[in-house]
């Protein structure tokens, strides 16, 4: 059973039991606008709660995206490479940046649900 | 450039303005009605997108898109000596420059660096603004407090400058601009590239030129600022026209390109170096009494160090304003000066300045940001071909 968390910075982890796929939030890429370039971590990389983890590119601007929580990545999201759109088309599903296994599962409690989250973006 | 401070008559007020804050243009509560996504650019709230920037830049390409400059400067110089007195700044042909003919030109400092790039017109006996014989000219959003200064200073008291801030300025951009500003305003079609006239447009009288920023056929319409929504909603209801952000402008302005004032270009770069050579009329390289001459003709004979190029950039990556350029040993030799997407090519694609001999087509270039390193290949600009609308064409 699958249970999806929010960040701040607008990453969402949909985690099943100790391991998790991350992405960037429908809002975050409405904000960003169109999505050119997507660079995302490749298999054993060891990643950081609210460290950079992968970047993505719009027409005007790179930005970072941040690992919501520790761990070790499975694997990057490689249709991103040949259609970075995904990112705009599917934010939450097939644009997908990474999985990870996550390293303490303690670390998602500091995260929003999606009520939580909605409630976050209505404030901004 | 002096150190005095700006002269009291020079708009003071707009000056506390913008260090208020972002001030509102005329159109504002039109671009917010639009679906603008409201921005701070050059102390003034400006629409960076409104359906998303790839969409609106394809669209200006294939039809025509609606912008709003009105943040840039218009300056009226009226009086004895007008062009004797601008020619000691810039080094344009301005005695030569007939009515109605525009011209591109540079602002520049005693060193031959770029204060700012501008647009000046002659005006003919019926204009908007009523000044038969003057210079009536387009300056740059960033700087045109800065201008205002320094043409104050040195420009001869015989000669009137007027700072246009009661006009707004849209400019209409792409293939079928024609055709939709037509519609509205028959004649338009008359006027070719670089040449302007007094249009009524809607009703509304007008200064139109047929020119703009973004390589495509198009027009820059000065209006009075209490005309500009109707005149906006005039030409968004043509078929052929959306509104457009500044994202999309500067990706165009890009693929034409052109370079932008603050970015492609400054205070320490020369004409040459920026590759404006055709910015520098003949007369007055000959002539000189411009500022910076004896360095600029200089670097024209000897090249100049750094020149200024188009990249077309291996990969998917956007490399951007701020990346460096090596040299062979891997040291830094050049920047980059603007970078992005280009939605027309579908590729990264760049302005930099590298070593002059590296300025040839085809030339691989390595770039490096945030510790990763690129290929970009010098290509001939303009990257996607200049559609203007040339006489006898």
């Amino acid at each position: 059973m699958t249970q999806t968390y929010f960040s701040k910075d607008h990453e969402w982890i949909s985690v099943d039991g100790t391991t998790a796929t991350v992405g960037i939030t429908d809002y975050a890429q409405a904000q960003l606008g169109d999505i050119v370039f997507a660079e995302v971590p490749t298999a054993g990389t060891k990643v950081e709660k609210g460290k950079e983890a992968a970047v993505v590119e719009s027409v005007k601007a790179a930005s970072d995206v941040y690992a919501p929580v520790s761990g070790e990545v499975i694997a990057g999201n490689a249709a991103l490479a040949d259609d970075p759109s995904l990112v705009n088309t599917a934010p939450e599903s097939d644009g997908w940046f990474f999985t990870l296994t996550l390293s303490d599962p303690s670390e998602l409690d500091g995260l929003m649900d999606d009520a939580g989250y909605k409630a976050f973006v209505e404030g901004l | 450039m002096t150190d005095a401070p700006l002269a009291t008559d020079a708009a003071d007020t707009d000056i506390d303005d913008i260090e208020a804050g972002p001030a509102a243009l005329p159109l504002d509560a039109w671009h917010r009605a639009k679906g603008g996504r409201m921005v701070e650019f050059a102390g003034y709230l400006m629409p960076i997108q409104y359906e998303g920037i790839m969409a609106e830049h394809l669209w200006v390409r294939d039809h025509a898109g609606l912008f709003d400059v009105s943040h840039m400067g218009q300056l009226l110089f009226t009086g004895e000596g007008v062009a004797e007195g601008l020619e000691a700044l810039l080094p344009a042909d301005v005695k030569g420059l007939g009515e109605g003919r525009q011209r591109y030109s540079l602002l520049l400092a005693d060193n031959g660096g770029i204060l700012d790039d501008l647009m000046l017109t002659r005006l003919p006996a019926e204009s908007l603004f009523d000044a038969p014989g003057g210079i009536y000219m387009v300056v740059n959003g960033a700087t045109k407090w800065d201008d205002i200064a320094h043409l104050r200073e040195y420009l001869p008291d015989e000669i009137t400058m007027s700072h246009l801030d009661e006009q707004a300025l849209l400019a209409l951009q792409g293939p079928e601009a024609v055709t939709a500003l037509a519609r509205l305003a028959p004649g338009v079609a008359a006027l070719t590239f670089m040449t302007a006239g007094a249009f009524t447009i809607a009703g509304i009288d007008c200064w139109v030129s047929r020119s703009g920023y973004t390589g495509e056929d198009g027009f820059e319409i000065s209006v009075p600022a209490e005309d500009v929504t109707a005149l906006a909603d005039a030409l968004c209801a043509q078929p052929e026209v959306k509104p457009i952000g500044l994202g999309a402008r500067d990706s165009l302005r890009l693929e034409a390109g052109l370079p932008l004032y603050g970015h492609d270009l400054d205070e320490e770069t020369t004409p040459v170096a920026a590759d404006l050579g055709f910015a520098l009329s003949k007369r007055r390289r000959e002539e000189g009494g411009f500022p910076g001459h004896a360095r600029i003709m200089q670097e024209r004979e000897q090249g100049p160090a750094l020149k200024r190029v188009a990249l077309i950039v291996d990969g998917r990556q956007p490399v951007r304003e701020g990346a460096t350029v090596l040299d062979g040993a891997g040291q830094e030799a050049g920047r980059v000066t603007s970078g992005g997407h280009s939605p027309s090519l579908g590729k990264p694609i760049a302005m930099a300045y590298v070593p002059a001999a590296s300025a040839v087509p085809g030339t691989s270039i390595t770039l490096e940001q945030r510790g990763k390193s690129f290929t970009g290949i010098v290509t001939a600009m303009p990257l996607v071909p200049h559609r203007y609308h040339r006489k006898g064409a």
